[in-house]
């Protein structure tokens, strides 16, 4: 077998292993989570008997290891039980209905957001490389300092005072729903999309400035520069070919970012995102979608992680090309 | 681009017609935020088709000259005065742009470290035809035939297809003339060779040496060869001059300057080679090991290993990289099981793994590595790393310590200057001083020397063995010295080991081993250890091509 394939083999098996422990820390950490939904629901002044016979009903009176072995069995076959929070009323929403939307939208201005984030990021990291110590390089460290110190909803909020209720280019909210044409939500998420990558982009590119600088100080950098390559294409050709390790792990955390972490944006911009989604669902004891959310986030956080891994391998020729 | 780099390029090939003059150049270096002179203003004259070495001890300023010949500087270092005139040009006021068409097409440059000078990521071929691409001389697919042309040449295995590998996929000796190839790419005029060899073993650096001999002399390319090693500069240049701190100390003809030295530092780097050790054969057997083999994972490293150590004896093992040397120290040391065999300690067999070994053992067998950078702890001031292991294995301490940690430091020469200094304020051979001193502090009764002196200049290297030749005087401890160098076993053995592939080729008392008959393998060894006859290359391909290389 091929090494590489091997090794990649053996980081999937390793992020199977990572999700299961993750299921058992999400379960048990809910489990043990003060106040259950019946108590919730029901109010202060419900008897223990109404909460037993409302705990019998969900189901939640059974010991804790079969409910989490049905949970896991349930969701590998794609199904995440049902939200509570139609229990007792006419209409039964499952999880996977109440998230799918919510997660969609969240892609979406992940997407979009690295779409244009990434590439700015790389593009200026090999800039500021080559220009290091330079003024060019000097103004973006410092604008993607500044930017990446401020409070994502501080920098939401600037922007929509300037582009939104100053030169009313971008609405303030960004309402949307499942009817809202394609183009009209990019339109709608261009304000949490930018803030967004205002404080991704200073993270990347710095780390590709670094990686990029560490390098520059080798052998074969120097070799290079002795036979007479100019400067840009030693850091093209001799120095980011060697880089990418540390790169692509930085980009996939910022991505891993986009998807679990943008639930402050979503409040400010009312984006319907997968974070508001959760923290309404953590307020009302909603298990089951808490549950869903964050079997997700754990599962982007493993995939991206496990695709950064095989690309930090597979650009690595002693790995790629084997003796 | 305006000028053509190639420009000027047949002219200069003239032979005898000057092609670089150094004048008066001055260049320093900056540490700790003070600017201190590495070149100290010299002059320097360079014909084409001409052969020029560079010979002096680490810190001569030998690279610093040596890339000063292209305009270049290592960063941390600054041009202060004088003129590098290449064809007329001055390299050192001419425009970056300028520069950088010279560099690589019409001044080359072969780095010490092939391994470490090719860029990882990418084919051989590619990276040797860069130039010739990037400069415009000659299209891609020309470029890349001309290079499988010059690895023929260069008598690379599979010369049509080598290029196709990547760097870590070929080997050390093949790299070195891989760099070579990647240099000649353009047909320069001038090529800086800076320590080419110094990496290989001495069986492959013969073969790499014939071949850039060969090759430069084929296209009557001028060349300045670094090196600290005389017998192999003696080998390759016409004419040698020797630095010291920056200066020029002596420069004339290799037969001159080898026959009839003028300066007195110059004799001296000529004397290195003389140091003898008297032989003994000694007594009772210190350590013993029997039909030892050992393997990393399911690659068998040593293979039926049996040797004997006598007591306040030196035992030389000596062997190409990858023959198990190392290994060897591994096993003893503890740090690698053996898979077969034991291994006995004053008599009584040690434990295999080192957790199985008490502290009074671990105590009696010390170990000094090849490079004390990295076997010194940076953080740690001299006091601490000698006082360590007093504390450990002693238990002594406090004044008791701290008059130790003296003694010792005089026992190596040093003194209490040196207490709180940190090891990266010492030189090379200090640090190494250090080292000893460390092992010394445990009072033990075999010390694994592993290529102690490699990374030393020879000056340093004889008052390294020197020193261990003392203290081996004074105390009775054992060695057991791991080396490919055979300058050093002669020096200092009383016993020799050659290993081959992990298998022990032939073992005996020092003047057995080192006179004939040999067993091949040794003949090999012996024979492609450079001698200062600048014939000797000559001569040793002559032989060679009557009867062919064993090996």
């Amino acid at each position: 077998m091929h090494p590489v394939l091997r090794t990649a083999l053996q980081r999937m098996g390793l992020s199977l292993l990572t999700l299961f422990l993750v299921s058992v820390i999400i379960f048990s950490s809910l489990a043990m989570l003060p106040g259950g939904f019946a108590e919730t629901v029901l109010g202060q002044s419900a008897t223990p008997e109404t909460i037993a016979a409302f705990n019998h009903a969900l189901g939640l009176d059974r010991p804790a290891y079969i409910r989490y072995f049905e949970w896991v069995a349930h969701a590998l076959q794609g199904d995440f039980g049902y939200s509570y929070a139609g229990v007792g009323g006419s209409v039964k929403r499952s999880v996977a209905d109440v998230i799918a939307p919510r997660l969609y939208n969240t892609f979406f201005l992940a997407i979009m957001t690295a779409i244009v984030a990434v590439p700015l990021a790389l593009f200026l990291g090999v800039l500021t490389a080559l220009y290091r110590n330079g003024w060019f390089d000097r103004i973006v460290n410092a604008t993607t300092l500044t930017t990446i110190a401020m409070p994502e909803f501080f920098v939401a909020y600037v922007l929509m005072v300037l582009f939104a209720i100053k030169y009313r280019w971008f609405y303030s909210l960004s309402t949307i729903d499942p009817s809202t044409p394609f183009w009209e939500h990019v339109y709608r998420a261009v304000l949490p999309a930018v803030t967004l990558m205002l404080v991704t982009v200073a993270y990347m590119m710095r780390m590709t400035r670094a990686a990029i600088i560490n390098l520059l100080a080798s052998p074969h950098i120097e070799m290079a520069r002795l036979k007479g390559i100019s400067p840009a294409m030693i850091i093209l050709r001799h120095a980011l070919p060697n880089a990418w390790g540390p790169i692509v792990t930085v980009i996939a955390f910022s991505l891993a970012y986009l998807v679990v972490g943008v639930v402050v944006v979503e409040v400010v911009f009312v984006y319907p995102g997968i974070g508001q989604l959760m923290v309404d669902a953590v307020s009302s004891r909603d298990v089951p979608v808490v549950q869903g959310c964050t079997l997700i986030f754990a599962v982007t956080y493993i995939v991206l992680n496990l695709i950064a891994d095989v690309i930090g391998v597979v650009t690595n020729p002693r790995l790629l090309h084997p003796k | 681009m305006s000028s053509n780099p190639r420009k000027g390029a047949e002219r200069s090939r003239i032979k005898g017609r000057t092609l670089l003059e150094i004048r008066d150049l001055k260049i320093e270096g900056e540490s700790n935020d003070v600017w201190h002179p590495i070149v100290k203003g010299i002059d320097l004259t360079l014909r084409s088709g001409e052969v020029l070495g560079l010979v002096g001890e680490s810190g001569a300023g030998k690279s610093t000259l040596g890339l000063a010949a292209m305009g270049y500087v290592r960063p941390g270092c600054r041009f202060v005065s004088g003129s590098v005139a290449f064809d007329g040009l001055d390299l050192l006021k001419t425009s970056e742009a300028a520069r950088r068409a010279i560099m690589g097409s019409r001044i080359a440059y072969v780095a010490q470290s092939a391994a470490a000078s090719f860029n990882p990521a990418q084919k051989i071929i590619d990276q040797t035809v860069e130039t010739a691409v990037d400069h415009g001389i000659m299209s891609r697919s020309d470029a890349e035939a001309d290079a499988r042309n010059l690895f023929r040449m260069l008598h690379l295995p599979q010369p049509d297809s080598i290029g196709e590998r990547y760097p870590h996929q070929v080997s050390g000796g093949q790299l070195q003339r891989a760099m070579t190839a990647m240099a000649m790419s353009c047909r320069p005029e001038l090529i800086v060779f800076d320590e080419p060899t110094t990496a290989l073993d001495v069986t492959t650096q013969v073969e790499v040496l014939a071949a850039m001999r060969d090759i430069v002399e084929r296209f009557n390319t001028a060349a300045i060869y670094i090196t600290h090693d005389l017998a192999v500069v003696a080998q390759m240049a016409h004419r040698i001059m020797v630095l010291r701190h920056g200066l020029v100390v002596e420069e004339a003809p290799t037969r001159e300057i080898l026959t009839a030295p003028k300066q007195a530092y110059t004799r001296s780097l000529w004397a290195v080679r003389k140091l003898r050790k008297a032989e003994e054969p000694g007594g009772d057997v210190l350590l013993r090991m029997r039909g030892v083999s050992a393997a990393y994972g399911t690659v068998p490293v040593l293979d039926d290993v049996s040797i004997d150590l006598p007591r306040g004896r030196t035992l030389s093992v000596v062997g190409e990289s990858g023959s198990g040397k190392s290994t060897l120290a591994r096993v003893i040391t503890g740090l690698l099981a053996p898979s077969k065999g034991e291994v006995l300690f004053e008599g009584k067999p040690l434990s295999r793994a080192l957790a199985g070994r008490d502290r009074e053992t671990l105590r009696k067998i010390q170990m000094i590595y090849q490079s004390a950078d990295t076997a010194l702890n940076p953080r740690q001031r001299i006091g601490e790393i000698i006082g360590r292991p007093l504390e450990l294995y002693l238990g002594i301490t406090g004044k008791a310590r701290d008059r130790r940690v003296v003694e010792l430091l005089e026992m190596i020469e040093l003194d209490e200057r040196y207490v709180d200094r940190l090891p990266g304020e010492l030189s090379g051979g200090q640090k190494q001083r250090i080292s000893i001193a460390r092992a010394l502090a445990a009072d033990p009764t075999l010390i694994i020397c592993d290529e102690v002196t490699s990374a030393l200049d020879q000056i340093v290297q004889e008052e390294i063995l020197t020193l261990l030749m003392r203290l081996q005087r004074e105390t009775e401890v054992s060695y057991l010295f791991i080396t490919h160098d055979i300058a050093t076993v002669r020096a200092i053995s009383d016993h020799v080991v050659v290993m081959c592939q992990g298998r022990v080729v032939q073992q005996g008392l020092k003047s057995e081993v080192l006179s004939p008959p040999h067993p091949a393998y040794t003949e090999l060894l012996l024979s492609s250890v450079p001698e200062m006859d600048p014939d000797w290359l000559t001569r040793l391909l002559d032989r060679e091509k009557k009867t062919s290389r064993p090996g």
